[in-house]
């Protein structure tokens, strides 16, 4: 009897020793161990043994069967591990292929550029004000304080439709519409962006671009305030290091009324190619709201003031992505829109 | 404008830096857009006598100059130039000379011969071109006969001026002139202001007994101011006054001519002047034109007048367009031997109409339609003719008549030092706004709490405070002024919800590949043929542009997908053969009154999709853009939307098009275009596209979502092959299924369409998977068997559909 348990034992750990899966193992396990495995019969048949043989026998058989199963548990692990292991080295991948993209487009440039400089104003409390791209010439110049027949109006080239109507030059119709709607009421305090034409077409004009403008009406609003409000959105825009400049200058609609330059983006102000080596570029026209644009949209110059702000958001976009021709914007090329 | 810094010497002593003045004129509102030195370069040029010509022995085109410098000894000089005579005083560039652009003169051997240096044309020594004759600007320049040997030629020609260009707004008209600038530089620079006011001599009887000056018109010409001068001699106008037209890009033409141009460029005034003999009894009218009254204007076009243009006239006939153009009749000749000299001040407006309308827009009628100093008409009168006087001896009538039916008033402004801080932000004293506007030649009185201020006569455009107020603003200097941000009422910055909604349809689309486009509003007329629009057709009903640029931008877009495609066209031209792209904006339909303004969503797609090592391509097709609408108007809250074949629009393929629905209204069109479109586009390539009115989308989408519970109990999938005939339109059969596979069913989605092979002719096999889910128990599976038997016996039904069993 000893001898067949230990016949079983080595037999079973021999196995177990060249065993090379766990489907193998399952079978010697079976074979040995399961109810009707070898060391099982052995055990069933100790009935038949002598009674003062059956501890010791007894104890053999549990010491073999928890050295099978301790055999089983650590061929187990290391087959296991080489299983995995192999698997692992299978699986591999060639990290450097390239990865599957998802369809993915883009925000045309201008729309990204305009976002943002709309998203400077929200945060200080500006509305977005809308209006019709087609106007009316009251609207686009006279409550504008552009006289018919004045030679400020040469200074936005206009296509007109009919004798009535023209395409709007400014979005500034829109700061007179809001402030016929809102007045008496105040403060008025919008942008107003988007699509302005004018009669221009070349490397820096086109026929059709877009405008951000903003307006703001109370009883106390400076030309200071206009200065600090630029000032924050040009540093926000440019960045904290950008410095304004504020040159004397003529729009109808406001007085005083004032060009802003900021140092140049391209060479922080020490003179290049992009600021014909003045260091400033032109980036946007502002002013005191003209007292006549008030009275004629009904509000009392004597008791409001207010501000008036325009810029092109080409100019702006052309900045800060470094495009040196306005045609890209609209020329629609897959390869340009594709870069923002 | 341009504007001589040796001229405006005259006026002013400035001593700063032509850069530094550029900076302050900026600053203050006088934009300077270049500085030029057009002598800055040329050193060693001389004047020189051709004292005698001989031809080249070896070349037959050049000819050897012996020129003399005075004292010094003659040198020899090799010229190609035909237009030199023997006497001519002409310039030298000597050697080791420079002239512009960098070139150095060395003696040289031409043909044999030694030449010691260059005569020099006008350009080779930086002059303008257009301000010089043609054979002075590319042969050698012929000064006048009594300049002497020897001299440098720079300050002769003005080689040593600097020339500040000027881009001045329209309300500056006043400073359209070196004195109009240098009282601008004198107000900023803090400096006076040096003028003396004209002197002439007179030796004959009044003026007035010769001229009559009668004013009909006197809203359009508010003063005329007549001279008149006997014993004219037409001749070239001194070096001196030549050297500064040119600087300031005025071509010197004669005497007479270069005397109006001279003052009207010191004083901003415009001149004309009239060979008084040809004006009929000597009288000058000032009336409007009669209807078809022709006048020959002096570049000899004959010009239809009318009633609306102001004209001058003699006794009967028009002799000028007032301000705009002079007559070839009474135009100054070489046998004139009197002239009688104008010296006006006409409408602006009136002057911009009729310039306008004649398309003749000019020095002069630019300062008119600025408006000119009323109070200068005499004084610039005055100045031409004592210029006239200087430079070639005529002889002047006492006095002038001027017809100056209500002269101007000076006009009067209360200023408010307490507004103008308020206004500014500011803390500036009183005492310094009135030194501001007493620099600028403002008359300002103190009256205590405020100033009372007299504006100068050339400031047309200074009528109110707050044009005081700017004054004080730009010459305190603008970046004086602190930066502050406003005490004002806090307000709520947002977006609309429509604002909201439009660029979340950008990021949407965007999302599902789709590059935002953005094109031009404007399209040609021809659009409508090349997508085969009938004449009825709404989308042909466009609003039109008077002035376009070109016939190809005339009309306003009454839809943005012709914008899209030409896009793609032009991408496809350029070898980029596959994109889609999309575009959110307005359309313009004529309406009663200002057109009406619609917010379509457009895209278009073209090719397929990048693939890879791992993965098909995808065609751009009309599933593509399908999918891409399902996308969109499942983010944006849409429900109840379908799509329904179109046949029949002119522009798409009938058999691949579909009216696109949400419940009973139509949003728009999705399809892939008509082959005959793309043929004339020329566009070798399919292309889908859709449009849809955007505002509709935005009324029918969900604002406000709402949570449906989680499903508690599993789920059952069941997939079923459905064999119908080919004209079945997958989603009717797919309607049929959800009708009747009972409320368990919660979703039928199609998987695979199958025809060929096994399945006969003239069908197809739709692959299904529906989902049953109950929300308060597990479903058995004889319950879902119920419900696909109730599905098959309807599909069996409707479509004589059969299910395919494998």
């Amino acid at each position: 009897m000893k001898e067949k348990l230990q016949k079983i034992a080595a037999e079973a750990v021999n196995l177990l020793s060249s065993s090379q899966d766990l489907e193998e193992i399952e079978k010697i396990r079976v074979r040995f161990l399961g109810r009707k495995g070898e060391l099982t019969q052995v055990l069933r048949g100790m009935g038949a043994l002598d009674e003062k043989d059956r501890p010791r026998i007894g104890q053999l058989a549990n010491e073999i069967r928890a050295r099978i199963e301790e055999e089983l548990t650590g061929r187990t692990a290391l087959v296991k591990e080489k299983t995995i292991r192999s698997r692992l080295l299978e699986e591999a991948l060639d990290i450097s292929l390239p990865g599957t993209a998802p369809a993915h487009g883009r925000i045309h440039p201008i729309t990204r550029v305009r976002r943002q400089m709309e998203d400077i104003f929200l945060g200080l409390g500006f509305e977005i004000a809308e209006g019709p791209e087609i106007e009316l010439d009251y609207y686009n110049f006279e409550a504008l304080n552009f006289p018919k027949d004045h030679p400020a109006r040469d200074m936005q080239d206009t296509f007109f439709i009919g004798e009535e109507f023209l395409l709007r030059t400014h979005t500034s119709p829109v700061q007179v519409r809001t402030m016929e709607r809102t007045a008496p009421a105040l403060p008025v305090k919008i942008i107003s962006p988007g699509k302005v034409y004018r009669r221009d077409d070349d490397a820096t004009h086109s026929p059709m671009f877009q405008q951000v403008e903003g307006l703001l009406i109370d009883t106390r609003i400076t030309f200071g305030d206009l200065k600090g409000i630029l000032d924050l959105f040009v540093k926000e825009m440019f960045g904290t290091a950008t410095l304004t400049r504020f040159r004397a200058s003529f729009f109808p609609f406001t007085e005083p009324s004032a060009e802003v330059d900021i140092s140049c983006v391209m060479c922080g102000g020490c003179g290049c190619r992009v600021c014909s080596q003045t260091g400033w570029l032109e980036i946007l026209g502002c002013g005191s709201v003209h007292p006549r644009v008030l009275e004629m949209s009904g509000y009392n110059p004597e008791e409001v003031t207010g501000f008036a702000f325009g810029m092109g958001v080409e100019r702006v976009a052309m900045l800060k992505y470094g495009i040196d021709d306005i045609r890209l914007f609209y020329d629609n090329d897959l390869r340009f829109l594709n870069q923002f | 404008m341009r504007v001589s810094l040796n001229w405006l010497k005259d006026f002013v002593d400035i001593t700063l830096s032509p850069l530094e003045l550029a900076e302050k004129l900026t600053l203050a509102g006088l934009a300077v857009e270049g500085i030029e030195s057009p002598g800055e370069d040329i050193t060693k040029v001389v004047t020189g006598q051709i004292l005698k010509i001989e031809r080249h022995p070896n070349a037959d085109r050049l000819l050897i100059c012996e020129i003399s410098f005075g004292e010094n000894v003659p040198l020899k000089i090799v010229t190609g130039a035909p237009n030199v005579q023997e006497g001519q005083i002409v310039p030298v560039a000597l050697e080791g000379a420079a002239l512009a652009g960098g070139l150095v003169i060395k003696r040289a051997k031409l043909r044999g011969v030694e030449s010691r240096g260059m005569l020099c044309s006008g350009q080779e020594l930086g002059l303008n071109a257009k301000s010089l004759p043609p054979e002075q600007a590319h042969g050698v320049m012929i000064l006048p006969a009594d300049t002497p040997p020897g001299l440098d030629i720079k300050p002769l020609l003005g080689l040593d001026d600097t020339i500040l260009e000027l881009e001045l707004t329209p309300n500056r008209g006043d400073c359209l002139s070196m004195l109009g600038a240098a009282r601008e530089v004198a107000a900023i620079l803090k400096l006076p202001l040096k003028y003396i006011p004209p002197e002439v001599e007179e030796s004959l009887p009044p003026c007035a007994d010769r001229v009559k000056v009668d004013i009909e018109e006197p809203q359009l010409c508010r003063r005329y101011v007549a001279r008149l001068m006997t014993g004219v001699k037409v001749g070239p106008s001194p070096l001196w006054m030549q050297k500064r037209l040119r600087a300031v890009g005025v071509r010197p033409i004669s005497n007479v001519v270069d005397v109006t141009n001279y003052v009207m460029m010191e004083f901003g005034q415009p001149l004309h002047v009239f060979d008084y003999d040809t004006l009929l009894e000597g009288r000058i009218v000032v009336r409007r034109a009669a209807e078809k009254e022709i006048l020959v204007s002096l570049d000899g076009v004959n010009r239809e007048l009318t009633p609306d243009m102001l004209i001058i006239a003699d006794a009967k006939n028009p002799v000028a367009i007032a301000g705009v153009m002079g007559g070839l009749e009474t135009e100054v000749t070489d046998r004139t031997a009197n002239v009688l000299l104008e010296s006006a001040y006409f409408n602006p407006a009136s002057i911009r109409r009729t310039s306008k309308m004649l398309g003749l827009r000019s020095d002069a009628s630019q300062r008119f339609e600025g408006g000119i100093d009323l109070a200068g008409c005499r004084r610039s009168a005055d100045r031409a003719v004592q210029l006239l006087q200087q430079i070639s001896g005529v002889q002047v009538l006492e006095g002038a008549v001027d017809n100056y039916p209500s002269p101007a008033e000076p006009k009067m402004i209360c200023l408010r030092p307490e507004r103008t801080n308020f206004l500014l932000g500011t803390e500036i004293t009183g005492e310094e706004i009135a030194d501001i506007l007493t620099r600028l030649q403002f008359d300002v009185k103190d009256s205590g709490s405020e100033l009372i201020v007299g504006v100068p006569s050339w400031r047309g455009d200074v009528s109110m405070e707050t044009d005081l107020i700017e004054e004080a603003a730009r010459l305190h200097g603008y970046n004086q002024i602190p930066g502050t941000l406003p005490n004002a009422r806090t307000t709520l910055g947002k977006r609309t919800p429509n604002q909201l909604f439009r660029e979340n349809v950008k990021d949407i689309l965007a999302s599902c590949g789709l590059n935002e486009a953005i094109t031009y509003s404007f399209f040609s007329p021809e659009t409508a043929d090349f997508y085969r629009l009938p004449p009825e057709n709404a989308l042909r009903r466009t609003v039109n542009m008077q002035n376009p640029l070109s016939e190809e931008q005339s009309v306003m877009r009454t839809w943005i997908t012709p914008g899209l495609v030409e896009a793609l066209k032009r991408n496809y031209n350029r070898q980029i053969r596959s994109g889609a792209v999309f575009e959110l904006g307005s359309v313009f339909v004529p309406a009663s009154r200002l057109p009406e303004e619609k917010t379509m969503l457009a895209a278009a797609a073209m090719g397929e999709s990048a693939g890879g090592w791992n993965r098909k391509v995808m065609p751009l097709d009309y599933y593509f853009l399908k999918g891409v609408l399902e996308t969109l108007f499942q983010q944006v809250g849409l429900t109840g939307f379908f799509f329904e074949a179109e046949y029949s629009n002119p522009s798409f393929h009938p058999g691949r098009t579909a009216k696109v629905f949400a419940g009973e209204q139509e949003l728009g069109v999705l399809g892939e275009l008509h082959p005959e479109v793309l043929e004339r586009l020329d566009l070798p390539i399919r292309v889908v596209a859709f449009e849809l009115d955007l505002d509709r989308v935005a009324k029918l989408s969900a604002a406000v979502r709402k949570y449906q519970p989680l499903p508690r109990f599993p789920s059952m999938e069941r997939d079923i092959a459905v064999l119908a005939p080919r004209d079945v339109p997958a989603e009717s059969i797919r309607e049929a299924i959800g009708r009747s596979g009972g409320h368990t069913l919660t979703s039928v989605s199609l998987f695979d369409v199958y025809e060929g092979g096994q399945i006969q002719a003239g069908y197809r096999s739709l692959a299904f998977s529906l989902k049953f889910q109950a929300d308060d128990r597990t479903l058995t599976d004889e319950e879902v068997a119920k419900c696909m038997d109730s599905v098959s016996a309807e599909l069996d039904r409707k479509y004589g559909a059969r299910l395919r069993t494998e």
